[in-house]
């Protein structure tokens, strides 16, 4: 009993010392580092070279190459991800939790890490380039390459996101379809895939925004050629040393798809659990 | 008592504005060596970190240079920063601290100048360089001469023109069209080979010696470096362009006297024979400037 109280009267005196009048304060410094470099982006770039820099077909070349390739490398983690995501969602077997923190090594390793990985794997003298390069088929400096270092940086985002969005679908909902006779293709199709598609979609789009800003592996891997492999985050580092403003005009390109792609995804989830 | 955390917060922020601006204001640094007379000055030995910008090609010399430098004067301490000279170039225009920059090329010292850190006329020729044609050890594509270059299906690799050596390389394709042994259509025959610009010669050596590409263009330093796993052909001296490594103290260097000792060690036998044990050759002596 006087545990109680003396915990009741300690949370009565918390409660007064944590004043909520300056949470904004407090949260400001913080908010305003993340956003400060940002706005120093916009007003770096020299407006008048701006239609010049854009007309350059540097700048085209690479936004569309970086579009076409994180759409591919999104689709490739969906495609392979969901059954990886699933199984660990619904199995229980020993390794679970091994296979669990190998898929997380490609978010913590170090990006130049991944591209002398995968160099090492799919190059031309490599573990399973080598006899791919016997048929005749290269992946390296290719878009292939640019695609699958995408992808091996940003597709466990995706699996970690569908795994969390697969253990959160109550098992009872799947066994009640069951039970009134629905394949198990239309239990995942229907039940177990909307119920999880806040978590699954919110996974997409931090695997989409993942890939679009690799760097590291790309370049190691994949190369740099204008036109083929240059993807929109080579292009700026070396514009970085060629051509700021070319370096600076293609980050807030880069800064305003990622923004807005991520707000309209955001915008679309809060409505979605509106309606719930 | 509720404005304590916002006070705290407001010295914090303004001690951060106030560190933030100290290296642009080099408050109460003597500028007493450079404008000295090189007498050395017996009762003060050189001692403290130097800061060095260093072009990728100078890496391995550098590091043994450093060590002959620190043997020299034991207080000293040699700190590198390797990369592409265009990319130290932009670090140092966007404010790095550096005591001393040694790039590949003059165009990526001049930008240096032009950015206002190093002084215009200060900086001098310590090495020269040339370039090499290199394909991997077991030479897959089998290229033997330059002309072979052109042929269609190779994959090469340049650095990208940003950099030193990739400016070399373009510079040398272009010559060669013009001449009557090769054809006019050789450079962009050559250049549609290309399937990567790297950005730094050093990713250009390492990825031909990984067998990546059937060949690729460097320096004759960076080739001696896996000479036993590559093949060199040799670009002639009509077509090839011998890069001058200029070398300079910044202007607002803290440790100008470190620097310029370093400098002069570079420039001094001792340095020069380290340098020309890794390929470099010495600068012409028109090119080193007496002051």
């Amino acid at each position: 009993m006087s545990d109680r109280a003396s915990g009741w009267r300690q949370w009565k005196q918390d409660k007064q010392r944590f004043r909520p009048d300056l949470i904004g304060p407090a949260a400001l410094p913080l908010l305003l580092f993340l956003l400060i470099p940002l706005m120093a982006l916009v007003l770096r770039l020299e407006w008048g070279g701006v239609w010049s820099t854009l007309t350059n077909p540097v700048v085209g070349q690479a936004i569309s190459l970086s579009m076409v390739t994180t759409l591919c490398a999104t689709g490739l983690s969906i495609l392979f991800g969901t059954p990886l995501a699933y199984g660990l969602a619904r199995r229980r077997f020993r390794g679970r939790t091994m296979i669990d923190t190998l898929i997380d090594l490609p978010m913590v390793l170090p990006p130049a890490v991944a591209g002398i990985a995968l160099l090492m794997a799919f190059g031309r003298r490599g573990l399973l380039g080598a006899p791919l390069a016997e048929l005749g088929i290269t992946i390296s400096f290719t878009q292939v390459a640019v695609v699958l270092a995408q992808c091996f940086v940003a597709a466990p985002y995706f699996v970690k996101a569908a795994t969390a969005g697969f253990v959160g679908v109550e098992r009872e909902l799947e066994a009640a379809a069951a039970i009134d006779g629905a394949s198990p293709q239309q239990i995942f199709r229907l039940i177990t895939v909307p119920l999880a598609w806040p978590v699954l979609l919110s996974g997409v789009v931090m695997t989409w925004a993942r890939a679009l800003g690799e760097f590291g592996a790309t370049i190691i891997f994949a190369g740099n050629l204008p036109g083929r492999t240059q993807t929109m985050p080579l292009a700026i580092y070396l514009g970085f040393e060629r051509d700021l403003n070319l370096a600076l005009i293609l980050s807030l390109i880069l800064l305003a798809i990622s923004f807005v792609v991520l707000a309209v995804v955001k915008g679309a989830l809060r409505q979605r659990i509106g309606v719930q | 008592m509720p404005c304590r955390l916002l006070a705290c917060m407001l010295v914090g922020f303004v001690l951060l504005v106030s560190c933030g601006q100290s290296p642009g204001v080099p408050a109460e640094v003597v500028p007493l060596p450079s404008a000295l007379p090189m007498v050395p000055v017996a009762e003060e030995p050189i001692s403290g970190v130097v800061t060095v910008f260093a072009a990728a090609s100078l890496a391995d010399a550098f590091e043994e240079l450093a060590v002959a430098f620190t043997a020299r004067y034991p207080a000293a301490t040699v700190s590198y920063n390797f990369a592409g000279s265009q990319q130290l170039a932009a670090q140092i225009n966007e404010g790095a601290p550096a005591d001393v920059f040694a790039s590949a090329n003059q165009a990526q010292m001049q930008v240096a100048i032009a950015g206002g850190r190093v002084q215009g006329g200060s900086e001098q020729t310590f090495v020269r360089n040339r370039l090499v044609v290199i394909t991997p050890r077991d030479n897959p594509a089998g290229i033997t001469s330059l002309p072979d270059l052109a042929r269609p299906g190779l994959r090469l690799i340049l650095a990208d023109a940003a950099v030193p050596v990739g400016r070399y390389s373009l510079d040398f394709l272009a010559h060669a069209s013009s001449l009557p042994e090769y054809t006019t259509s050789y450079s962009a025959t050559v250049l549609a080979n290309v399937v990567s610009f790297e950005e730094s010669v050093r990713a250009v050596l390492t990825k031909v010696v990984l067998g990546e590409a059937d060949a690729g263009i460097v320096y004759t330093t960076d080739a001696a470096l896996d000479a036993d796993r590559l093949q060199q052909i040799e670009i002639p001296d009509t077509l090839n362009t011998i890069a001058s490594y200029p070398i300079a103290l910044l202007v607002d260097s803290g440790q100008p006297r470190l620097a310029r000792a370093f400098i002069d060690f570079v420039l001094a036998d001792e340095g020069q024979r380290i340098l020309g044990r890794y390929g470099f050759l010495a600068p012409l002596d028109s090119q080193v400037k007496h002051e």
